[in-house]
């Protein structure tokens, strides 16, 4: 089973973000990057499918700057056979992400291509779905519970009030949520075998796209609110408080 | 004259209360650019409700039927609002696990981009401006929409619903034909049915200091006192295998605008605020008065949650009971 999953670099969910002086994207210095958490879903998945098949092939693919080759050991060191780094700034639009990666992997004859369900900086949810549409492949988004067997793919994804069951055969795409497994830390082995995995860099230029992002901007901060009280006796007060002036219940 | 289309949400026959918040969007942004505003209603029958969406800004109702849209049809429903948006000058989903699959879809099939998940949607010299929030609600990104349509995902809960009055004429849509990759064999249901975290407009959530799983049902008891309300979780009880991970509130879970949110036993680490710090209102029940919690709190109360929440469940049916 030859497998390919899309990785991206993010900063870490416990940095705190502030905005550069261009008013359009964030200060890069001091923040800590980190393998999107959903991706790490999605790699851990592929070497367990691998691991299961006896034979195959996965391959990390990521779009970024640099920097990104770090990220993409350490994909390489939890397992991952190889690499390859579509070298870009990036763009604020997906689909002109999913065009590129859709060109890469076009050639590559995966059975089965994994994103994360989105990245945990620009909250797109769209890169995965929209990859497959362009390569022309079946697509399951959100994937919590995952069986792959006989050229078949059944999953299932949470929904609002239920888990949708789909199925579809392969080759497809996948995007994975949070539940489909717990990803392995790469060992001390790994983080060696991993130096010497081949990563392979190829420049690539996206198109304008058609999403201008125009500023970036802190959230207003929340008005100060108030201590009502200690223990069950503030209890009263906070059921009046917020019947009467925050109009709640 | 240009169209904005809504793209509604229903399951077995009953439309989600996300899709009158999708038309309402879709009014106020159509009364801007100077546009008429169309539903569409994707479905395997009769839709109940769909003969009045004109209620909340619909001037006409498109209704798709296929047999094969009794769930959920990734392939059909693309097909079918690509071929119903081409011409179109904004298309409005709901930010639902259909939507946020969808939307996308369409945009890849149109060649435009996409914005999702967007809590504001204006317009500026005939273009759409949208404000999305981005670093879990760290950051609030204003974005452009250049292509045409322009395509946008709404997130539930942002838009209320309001009544405007239009004729809500209903107009047959043809189904394109189109190859079914992906097929939704069923949806099954939670072991009980509960509200989902995202759509509703309380919501209850514990943390570590609960100290146990069992304790969750502190909570559950204050949610039923309170009504339409869910229980969600911190990451910290996620992790712990404690809560379904679709109830976590927080970066790496779900963000939630409820006008209503409780805190109880989270300290309020940053990822966390950045899941709920746009609910309308927020309460905290903490033992630590020095919980970052109580800085995005309106209202605090410093004590141990055991007394105080069964308190508060007490209270809250007193007040249900009397009004």
């Amino acid at each position: 089973m030859k497998i390919a999953v899309c990785l991206k670099r993010v900063p870490d969910t416990t940095t705190k973000i502030s905005i550069a002086a261009d008013g359009k994207s964030i200060e890069e210095g001091g923040v800590k990057f980190i393998p999107n958490p959903y991706d790490e879903f999605a790699l851990e998945e592929a070497i367990k499918l691998k691991e299961t098949a006896g034979a195959g092939e996965t391959v990390v693919v990521s779009l970024g700057g640099d920097v990104a080759q770090e990220t993409i050991r350490t994909a390489l060191a939890m397992g991952i056979d190889r690499g390859v780094l579509l070298q870009s700034p990036g763009s604020a639009d997906g689909l002109e992400v999913a065009k590129a990666l859709a060109t890469e992997l076009k050639a590559g004859g995966f059975d089965l291509i994994l994103f994360g369900k989105m990245a945990v900086d620009d909250y797109n949810h769209q890169v995965g779905v929209m990859t497959a549409e362009l390569m022309g492949l079946p697509c399951i988004t959100a994937v919590a519970h995952l069986k792959v067997s006989g050229g078949t793919v059944e999953a299932e994804r949470e929904i609002e009030g239920g888990i949708e069951v789909s199925s579809c055969s392969l080759p497809a795409v996948l995007t994975c949520d949070k539940g489909l497994n717990t990803p392995r830390l790469p060992a001390l082995k790994g983080i060696m075998a991993a130096k010497k995995k081949p990563l392979e860099v190829k420049p690539v230029s996206l198109g304008a796209g058609s999403l201008t992002v125009q500023s970036l901007q802190l959230p207003p901060e929340r008005p100060a609110g108030r201590i009502v009280g200690e223990g069950p006796d503030a209890v009263v007060e906070l059921v009046r408080l917020l019947r009467s002036e925050a109009k709640v219940i | 004259m240009p169209t904005v289309l809504a793209v509604t949400e229903n399951r077995t026959g009953v439309l989600r209360k996300v899709s009158f918040e999708v038309i309402t969007a879709a009014r106020q942004l159509a009364d801007l650019l100077g546009a008429t505003v169309d539903a569409i209603v994707l479905s395997d029958g009769a839709v109940s409700g769909s003969d009045e969406l004109g209620k909340w800004g619909a001037d006409r109702v498109l209704l798709a039927t296929h047999p094969d849209f009794h769930l959920y049809q990734p392939d059909g429903f693309a097909a079918t609002l690509a071929a119903a948006a081409t011409g179109h000058v904004a298309v409005l989903f709901p930010a639902t696990a259909t939507g946020r699959d969808l939307a996308p879809r369409v945009a890849a099939r149109l060649g435009v981009g996409c914005a999702t998940d967007v809590v504001g949607i204006g317009a500026e010299g005939g273009k759409v401006l949208v404000t999305r929030p981005v670093y879990a609600g760290k950051v609030l990104q204003r974005v452009r929409l250049e292509g045409s349509p322009a395509i946008v995902s709404l997130r539930p809960n942002t838009v209320p619903q309001t009544e405007s009055g239009k004729a809500g004429t209903a107009v047959k849509f043809d189904v394109p034909a189109f190859t079914a990759r992906v097929t939704v064999k069923e949806i099954k249901a939670p072991a009980q049915a509960t509200l989902d975290v995202t759509e509703a407009p309380i919501v209850v959530s514990g943390g570590r200091g609960l100290k146990d799983p069992s304790n969750f049902k502190l909570l559950e008891e204050l949610a039923a006192a309170l009504g339409t309300a869910a229980v969600g979780a911190s990451r910290a009880v996620v992790d712990a295998g404690w809560r379904e991970h679709g109830d976590q509130v927080g970066q790496t879970g779900k963000t939630v605008s409820p006008s209503l949110y409780f805190a109880v036993g989270i300290s309020g680490a940053i990822q966390h605020l950045a899941g709920m710090r746009t609910a309308k209102t927020i309460v905290a029940i903490n033992r630590d008065k020095d919980a970052p919690i109580f800085k995005v709190a309106d209202y605090g109360i410093v004590g141990d949650l055991f007394e105080v929440v069964p308190r508060l469940t007490e209270e809250i049916r007193k007040l249900r009971a009397e009004s």
